[in-house]
């Protein structure tokens, strides 16, 4: 059922558009442009001189070994770092242009335009509704009451899961399947409408089939969201996305069209990563 | 062959200690309850919860001044401790590292390990003194002196317990801090903590040291908090150490009552956090 990498490649190839080229392209594309990011916890450095270009309406994957940096890159990006004591952050990431770690950046407003999936999924113990409602309430967004259902039917249908659940939107959210959670997780993200969407191993926890159903939501989701996913798994990074990054101890190794990182990659590291030589 | 046997001997003996240590725990709570039963329930009749305290060698009357004393000073005790109680919990558990939180739990730790009678004398000294008077004022801040590290701990410890992935779920979504914390992780928490303020409530409704001097006592209703007032436990307390077989009497039905009172807090809290959990749960 799952595809070889190459099918997985040739298969996503054509839905792309011009092979686009994050790796230092400059142009209204841009969406995410890092230049010398430095991230210690402490006095240990866990990223080291990160430059890297993310193009909007895409999907970018972060791939590389457990512990190499790729989540706590992630988590930069919307300064849910932030919240870890002795955290600490050098260089700049420009979201749309301006410095997100400006001292006049609102980290709340931040986190409305990234969004965030976590790779355990984490659905509030309220129901299913107010867990949609949730996000649209913090910011304004909740209106009349027939005006926060249609805006909890519509994230629920983009996140596919309203046909699911639609009967019992009242219903504890922790009574669903782990695949459904996720997908919740991601209606909860989507509601606020934010233009940038973070996933970190959003898949890593479910079985096949769910993993499949989240991957065609990524695909579809990528027509008005720019998507950044941490994956382990080399041909979900293959299948989903558009440009990838390998990172290795805290290190971008390689950034470029994912069709090219797992068929021709200039880096021997990752070569020997996505050959299976280590990792 | 040997050491497998002497593994399984020892292994069954180990259980049969725990279990009659679990019989030898039990036997106590069982002894109390059979007694306060057997003696409490032959003088317990209706006019005992309607009627006022009778003079000496008069039977019958009843301590209907006491009960209601008791739920007024205790529930008193409850609205003074629990919301700062609660408050204290949630500081302690979000600046866990920091200087404060430390000493809030050290203060409440302490606290909890200070003799009731000390805690009475203390209240009297801030509640009493002062005005001059015994009052139901003075009864309720001792309860609540005592009530206070007990909702604190059991708040912030279970506070801790919430999945921190919650918690950034919150925040991903552009929740502030406060916000999070008040609308994700405390009502993640509340089952827990819900049972935790039922438990100190109960525990508080059977303390008699820190009322004898602050809420006192009195032998007429009152609902005026300015008052002395009548409590269940008090009154047990002075009609059990009374010369006369009725007022004993009357003492044990008090203590029944009391037991009753703390016993159906327990149920209640045990009843309203598993409820509260299965509807969190969708079970």
């Amino acid at each position: 059922m799952v595809p070889d990498m190459r099918a997985a490649l040739a298969a996503r190839a054509e839905g792309r558009m011009g092979g686009a080229r994050g790796n230092g392209t400059a142009g209204s594309t841009d969406k995410i442009i890092v230049r010398d990011l430095n991230f210690y916890y402490g006095t240990k450095r866990a990223l080291e001189n990160i430059n890297v270009t993310i193009p909007a309406r895409r999907v970018t994957a972060f791939i590389g070994p457990s512990g190499c940096g790729k989540s706590t890159f992630l988590r930069t990006l919307n300064r849910m770092n932030d919240i870890i004591t002795g955290s600490r952050v050098e260089g700049e990431i420009r979201i749309d242009g301006r410095d997100i770690y400006d001292r006049g950046t609102d980290v709340v407003a931040l986190r409305r335009r990234v969004g965030m999936v976590f790779q355990k999924s984490n659905p509030f113990p309220k129901s299913i509704f107010e867990n949609i409602a949730y996000g649209l309430r913090l910011n304004g967004m909740a209106g009349s009451r027939s005006e926060l259902a249609g805006r909890v039917e519509q994230s629920l249908e983009a996140a596919a899961i309203w046909d699911e659940v639609k009967d019992r939107l009242h219903e504890s959210a922790l009574a669903l399947s782990g695949g459904q959670q996720q997908r919740l997780c991601i209606a909860r993200a989507l509601a606020i409408a934010p233009e940038v969407l973070l996933m970190d191993e959003p898949a890593s926890a479910l079985d096949p089939i769910a993993t499949q159903r989240i991957e065609e939501l990524i695909y579809q989701l990528k027509a008005n969201y720019t998507i950044v996913i941490v994956t382990h798994n080399m041909q979900q990074a293959a299948r989903v996305s558009d440009n990838t990054a390998f990172f290795w101890l805290g290190r971008l190794v390689e950034f470029g069209p994912t069709d090219r990182i797992f068929t021709n990659p200039a880096e021997k590291l990752t070569e020997d990563y996505v050959t299976g030589r280590f990792g | 062959m040997k050491r497998d046997l002497l593994r399984k001997i020892v292994s069954h003996a180990i259980v049969f200690l725990c279990a009659a240590a679990v019989l030898l725990a039990l036997i106590p709570l069982a002894l109390v309850l059979f007694y306060v039963v057997s003696q409490g329930l032959s003088s317990l009749n209706w006019a005992f919860f309607t009627h006022m305290p009778t003079p000496v060698g008069e039977p019958g009357g009843g301590m209907a001044n006491a009960i209601v004393g008791s739920l007024i000073v205790t529930g008193l005790g409850a609205v003074l401790a629990i919301p700062i109680g609660l408050m204290a919990g949630i500081y302690a558990s979000e600046y866990r590292g920091s200087r404060l939180a430390a000493a809030v739990r050290f203060a409440a730790d302490t606290l909890n390990g200070v003799p009731s009678i000390v805690v009475g004398v203390f209240a009297f000294g801030i509640a009493v003194v002062p005005f001059q008077r015994f009052s139901a004022i003075a009864g309720g801040v001792a309860l609540g002196i005592m009530m206070l590290p007990l909702v604190t701990r059991t708040t912030e410890e279970l506070l801790l317990l919430v999945p921190p992935s919650l918690r950034e779920g919150a925040l991903a979504l552009g929740a502030t801090r406060a916000r999070a914390v008040f609308t994700v992780v405390v009502p993640a928490a509340l089952p827990g903590i819900l049972t935790g303020i039922l438990l100190a409530l109960a525990r508080v409704a059977g303390e008699t040291a820190p009322l004898l001097f602050t809420a006192f006592n009195n032998r007429y209703f009152t609902t005026d908090l300015r008052q002395p007032m009548a409590t269940l436990t008090v009154q047990v307390y002075y009609y059990a150490n009374s010369a006369y077989p009725d007022w004993q009497r009357q003492a044990w039905a008090g203590a029944l009552v009391l037991v009753a009172m703390v016993l159906t807090c327990s149920v209640l809290a045990r009843f309203a956090t598993a409820r509260m959990e299965r509807m969190q749960r969708g079970a």
